[in-house]
């Protein structure tokens, strides 16, 4: 079943700039893919398309149902609550602890005490920060700051993670650490994921789903690959 | 609706703590809130006591008609009914000749024995009602009206005096109320500068809140009941000056200002409603301003 439906999507910025050229594809519900391509080849713009944070030019979008073309502005938590997403910066609040950080994202949907302690310490556990839950954002690494956002994008339990450039910030080693949470996620949960990454290394490594992304244009769909430098011949 | 109740809870908490957290900011406006409030309060105490003091003028205010020497008891009775007919009339008192000699023979000798002299027929003296309206801007109308029945030979009313006291009282109320009603635009306009700031300073906040599927109402609330905060905080020095300042200042002058004539109003339970309004002038500026910076500023 797919849970990502994009069909003749375009992306005019009212600069002028077309950021992606009449995409059509879907992802399927379960899976793990990349989406990958240089800087301005659109991967941020198809990100942020997913959650509504940019409407297309033209084109239709579905993700788990919903047509998030048509959905009003009032109406776009509804769709937010339906995903989890995670950026490069983290985007953690520096003044609130671990467990508040992740608790944050149920306490704003106004899940009851319970519920938000419950599944809070739940998600802490699966990107296995148990013992730093009372630290704050500034004592931690990057890759356990980029921990505690992934805990907070799915303590929700989200059928669809978003990640842009989730490994952008991080060292190599650091990097592989996220690359094993979410798999672990993907795998155990059925998470679907959507990673858009220009990472070469950890694309190859984990030999997923890639969608490869060029000035705007789909030019290539693998099941399982890695980053090679004939996709950018095609 | 148990998730409302949650949100509004939360809105609460995040208020207080955001008041805090910024507390440079909040107490600017806490300020401003505080110095507008007194204003508004004072000049609360002063037109309650302004039309307090009138509305004593007015109720003490009578309109004095003198019949003719030689009207009879009959054209007294029609005078009688004539006045009763009328619609600005709140009551009236009816005193006869007689009457009025009987009163004055008892007030001096010299009276006595000059008037002892007079019979029904030679009494000099005029029959009068003693009348009080019910709308005191409308006495001159009604004078006008009384004057012009049968067989009244005079009506007196203080005229100028009346006249003069109720146009300075109404364009005191005026000037009172245009003043308090300034400052409230100035202070709404001061919260909404406030919250602007709190938004701006909690955009990352907000941001987060947006990704991760708060909706606009659990947003917004928290800023709103801020506002409210900021209002409620900043009419305790009011009421507190309200409350304290009247009683030191009725205690101080006797509860009269200047002379007799002017009586203040009672502190209690005066000060309590004037502390009650100066709250909720507080909240609902607060909440005005700060629902006008969400809808101006948080783009939801």
């Amino acid at each position: 079943m797919d849970l990502i439906r994009l069909k003749k999507v375009s992306k005019k910025y009212k600069n002028g700039v077309t950021a992606i050229y009449d995409l059509t594809l879907s992802i399927q519900k379960g899976s793990f893919t990349f989406v990958i391509g240089g800087s301005g080849s659109g991967k941020s713009t198809f990100i942020k398309m997913l959650y509504r944070e940019e409407k297309p030019t033209t084109g239709q979008i579905v993700v788990g149902g919903v047509n998030v073309v048509k959905l009003r502005n009032k109406k776009v938590y509804k769709l937010r609550r339906k995903l989890g997403i995670v950026f490069q910066d983290y985007k953690l609040l520096p003044k609130l602890t671990v467990f508040e950080n992740v608790a944050f994202a149920m306490e704003v949907i106004g899940a009851t005490k319970q519920e938000t302690r419950a599944k809070t310490l739940k998600a802490i556990e699966i990107v296995g920060l148990k013992n730093k839950v009372h630290n704050y954002p500034d004592q931690l690494s990057g890759g356990e700051q980029q921990r505690v956002a992934i805990a907070r994008a799915i303590v929700n339990e989200p059928k669809l993670l978003l990640c842009d450039e989730p490994t952008g910030n991080l060292d190599p080693e650091m990097s592989m650490e996220i690359m094993a949470v979410l798999d672990h996620i993907n795998k155990t949960n059925g998470t679907t994921i959507l990673m858009a990454t220009h990472d070469q290394d950890i694309v190859n490594k984990m030999q997923k789903q890639v969608i490869t992304l060029k000035d705007g244009r789909l030019i290539s769909f693998k099941e399982k690959g890695g980053y090679h430098s004939d996709d950018d011949d095609i | 609706m148990m998730t409302i109740f949650r949100m509004i809870g939360r809105g609460i908490r995040d208020a207080f703590k955001s008041v805090f957290r910024n507390f440079s900011l909040s107490l600017a406006s806490i300020s401003c809130i505080t110095i507008t409030l007194v204003i508004v309060a004072i000049s609360i105490i002063a037109s309650f006591n302004v039309e307090n003091f009138a509305k004593k003028i007015e109720s003490d205010l009578t309109i004095v008609v003198f019949m003719e020497n030689n009207a009879d008891e009959k054209e007294v009775d029609n005078a009688k009914k004539e006045i009763e007919r009328m619609d600005n009339i709140d009551s009236y008192k009816f005193e006869s000749k007689n009457r009025v000699k009987d009163e004055m023979s008892k007030q001096s000798d010299v009276f006595d024995a000059v008037m002892k002299e007079w019979d029904d027929e030679s009494n000099p003296l005029r029959d009068t009602f003693q009348i009080k309206v019910k709308d005191v801007e409308k006495i001159k109308t009604t004078a006008k009206q009384l004057k012009k029945m049968d067989k009244v030979a005079v009506v007196r009313y203080g005229e100028g005096m009346v006249d003069k006291l109720i146009n300075t009282f109404s364009s005191v109320e005026k000037v009172a109320y245009g003043v308090v009603i300034a400052l409230v635009i100035v202070t709404i306009f001061l919260i909404i500068n406030t919250i602007k700031l709190t938004i701006f300073s909690r955009k990352r906040e907000i941001s987060i809140m947006r990704l991760v599927g708060a909706s606009n109402f659990s947003i917004k609330t928290p800023f709103i009941i801020e506002g409210m905060v900021l209002g409620l905080i900043g009419s305790i020095i009011p009421v507190i000056l309200t409350t304290f300042g009247y009683l030191t200042f009725y205690k101080h002058f006797d509860g009269y200002l200047f002379t007799q004539i002017i009586e203040l109003i009672k502190p209690e339970p005066f000060i309590y409603y004037a502390s009650g309004l100066v709250v909720i002038i507080g909240i609902l500026v607060g909440m005005i301003g700060s629902a006008g910076a969400v809808r101006k500023y948080l783009k939801v």
